[in-house]
């Protein structure tokens, strides 16, 4: 069940009722969805969205229940998906708050710009990036998104538009707060600027945990971008095993001659295959075919290779050429679990680690990275330190109480899990995650007195 | 709010001192469960089993409730729901009666019959249209393989649960599509204060049992569970055998 809806005959084309689900596909609750194509008709659905609230969706790639609200409102953002401004000399952007990175992408890197954070699909809305305060492959040098957008327009509660600059309570309250301070409408952005639409990447393999800590530890300063492939169905002395991927955008010169490259070195290209059918059956992603792919992923990357030129979507997106791909996990759906714990605090890691090794949960995408300085959003995810994402079928016997062991572990460590990731966190550890907690809910409470945006992942955590 | 495996943040229980449902609470409420409403006719295990409960670290209020009130039924559910979202309603109360009393006493039988099915076609319709207000949560209705063929042993209360069974397999139909998910549910003999005394059947269960299956139901999203499991396959044989075969059943 995704977000499929059911036209209610009474209401505008725009608007539909139906159930609604995350990324995951677990726990789906029905909404209203409406699609403004105006500010004024989305500040109209603000207004009229009645007593069980609204909550701003984008593309739904948030893997839980953060762009649900059961029973009430849900704006999807997407009809509002216009590029107002581009400042090509300076590297700035002004658009909607609905205009995807893909979009984004396809506009600005023939101009030579490249947006500043991307996360793994470029399948976001600017506004669900800064709702999220979304990182990337680059945390470490260039933090997370919002830090590249100097001011945004919010519609809030009380039906005004206010426009939120950086460094301001409002601001930080925003950027990570999941949509709950209200509709951002539009953004600017301050672009990364780039000579091609390559990357050139190193690769290189790690034997176990503590080889990959110390590889990432003594050289992600090197590149801008920087992540690793955990194999966490390797046991014994491979537990941790991995594949680094690290690189940059590729200077002109490292285009061959004469190649097509080389002619449109600024040219977006992407490739799709055929999405994934919608009728997987439950358990096809076992242990066994999960074991096989990642044995055969890990021997198929080289020891080492430096400089290999990858197109911008292979090297970020490899998950986006197959579009729906998150029904491959079935009718159950699944979990990502992604949390960071800071520097220092490697023996939690490496207990978390071991105890998903040993659980032998079937993940294929499990990624390792470090993250650089923490960001000023109040419930932004980063913190400095190491941040471990993993999927896992929903269906996995005894999933919940494991997780919950995790957290635990996760929040003994001084760490948190990822808002915009989570469809499953026990509420009460949520306080020691996110220390700035109760500065944000003081700020919706004056802001939002009547609780008018809301979601199944507030509901569900207290926010 | 459900969590991504389908366990609630909030219980009510319609028929607050059944075995099976107390045993579903302990086991969601050591997740996440941590509001309970105890419905049920004020007495000391009602107050007993919300004591229990809330032994268990979660926060407990009792309704006074009766299945044979329908009337009540809108004014008393009402002021629950209006306290907050109620993630998972789980209906289960029920009485058995006493077949070769009951035959003789039709009022008896009646009274097996309004509490088992026109009490919980009141309470279920009720909840349904607050949970589908609210745009999600679930309603899981304990039924009985006794509904699933009749039986010349207990068929008053065997009737009672299939008529109870075919109401909460439409509303669950009615309710496709709007967040709402009803789940029926299909013990076998359940060894309780229900049947204390009376001869085992075949496959016979535990209230236990039974919770184990609800929750992992919820996490699949289940329409129809039975327990345990193994009577799906026997009852799709017996309910086709020919009559004259099966009332000669030592069942």
């Amino acid at each position: 069940m995704s977000a499929d809806t059911v036209p209610a005959a009474e209401e505008g084309p725009d608007t539909t009722w139906g159930p609604v689900t995350g990324w995951g596909r677990t726990a789906p609750t029905a909404a209203r969805l409406i699609r403004p194509r105006t500010y004024q008709e989305a500040a109209d659905a603000v207004r009229e969205c009645g007593a069980r609230g609204g909550i701003p969706r984008g593309l739904g790639r948030a893997y839980g229940d953060a762009a649900q609200n059961a029973g009430g409102a849900v704006l999807d953002m997407t009809g509002l998906d216009r590029i107002h401004a581009i400042d090509a000399d300076n590297g700035t952007v002004l658009c909607d708050a609905g205009v995807s990175l893909h979009r984004l992408m396809e506009v600005l890197l023939p101009l030579g710009w490249f947006v500043p954070v991307t996360p793994g699909t470029r399948y976001v809305t600017v506004g669900g990036a800064i709702g999220a305060d979304i990182h990337g492959k680059n945390h470490h040098v260039s933090g997370s998104f919002a830090r590249h957008v100097p001011a945004f327009e919010l519609l809030t509660a009380d039906g005004r538009v206010r426009t939120v600059e950086q460094g301001t309570p409002l601001f930080d309250a925003t950027a990570g707060g999941m949509g709950l301070t209200g509709v951002i409408l539009t953004a600017t952005v301050r672009l990364q600027p780039v000579r091609t639409s390559l990357m050139s990447v190193d690769t290189e393999r790690a034997t176990d945990l503590d080889d990959l800590m110390a590889r990432l530890t003594a050289t992600d300063h090197r590149y801008r971008y920087s992540v690793a492939w955990i194999d966490l169905l390797a046991r014994g002395a491979a537990t941790g095993r991995a594949v680094l991927t690290r690189g940059d955008h590729a200077p002109l010169d490292a285009l061959p001659e004469g190649g097509r490259a080389r002619r449109a070195p600024l040219a977006f290209r992407t490739s799709r295959l055929p999405a994934a059918p919608d009728l997987v059956p439950d358990g096809l992603l076992s242990r066994t075919t999960v074991g096989l792919f990642n044995e055969l992923w890990y021997r198929r990357a080289p020891r080492r290779r430096t400089g290999q030129l990858q197109r911008i979507s292979t090297f970020f997106h490899p998950l986006d050429g197959v579009p729906h791909w998150n029904r491959v996990y079935g009718r159950g759906g699944f979990v990502q679990y992604q949390f960071v714990v800071g520097h220092g605090r490697e023996d939690a890691l490496r207990r978390i680690v071991r105890r998903i090794s040993e659980q032998r949960c079937p993940s294929f995408l499990a990624v390792l990275k470090r993250f650089g300085d923490a960001d000023p959003g109040w419930l932004s995810f980063p913190v400095p330190g190491w941040t471990l994402a993993l999927d896992i079928p929903a269906g996995l016997p005894g999933l919940g109480a494991f997780l919950d062991d995790l957290d635990e572990e996760v929040a003994r460590a001084g760490g948190r899990v990822y808002l915009a990731k989570d469809s499953r966190l026990r509420p009460e550890l949520l306080d020691a995650m996110y220390p700035r907690l109760d500065d944000f809910r003081a700020l919706r409470a004056e802001l939002d007195p009547r609780g008018v945006f809301v979601s199944d992942l507030a509901r569900r955590l207290h926010l | 709010m459900k969590d991504a495996f389908g366990i609630p943040q909030s219980l009510l229980v319609l028929g607050g001192t059944s075995e099976i449902a107390l045993a579903t609470a302990r086991r969601l409420v050591a997740r996440r469960t941590r509001t309970v409403w105890l419905a049920g006719r004020p007495s000391p295990a009602l107050d007993g089993a919300a004591e229990q409960l809330r032994g268990l670290g979660a926060e407990v209020r009792t309704v006074a409730f009766d299945a044979l009130d329908p009337e009540s039924h809108e004014a008393v559910l009402g002021k629950v729901f209006a306290e907050g979202d109620v993630d998972l309603v789980l209906l289960a109360f029920g009485i058995l009666g006493d077949q070769a009393h009951d035959e003789r006493e039709p009022l008896n039988a009646v009274r097996v019959a309004q509490t088992n099915y026109t009490g919980a076609v009141s309470a279920g319709l009720v909840s349904a249209r607050a949970l589908q207000a609210q745009g999600h949560g679930s309603l899981v209705v304990l039924s009985s393989v006794a509904g699933e063929r009749a039986r010349r042993a207990n068929f008053i209360y065997g009737s009672s649960k299939a008529g109870l069974d075919a109401f909460a397999q439409g509303l669950g139909d009615a309710l496709y599509g709007t967040g709402v998910h009803v789940m029926v549910v299909r013990p076998g003999f359940v060894r309780s204060r229900m049947t204390a005394g009376m001869d085992e059947a075949p496959l016979a269960t535990t209230p236990e049992a039974v919770a184990t299956a609800i929750e992992l139901g919820l996490r699949r999203r289940s329409e129809t569970v039975w327990v345990p499991g193994a009577l799906r396959v026997v009852m799709s044989a017996l309910r086709h055998l020919p009559r004259a075969v099966f009332r000669r059943l030592p069942v």
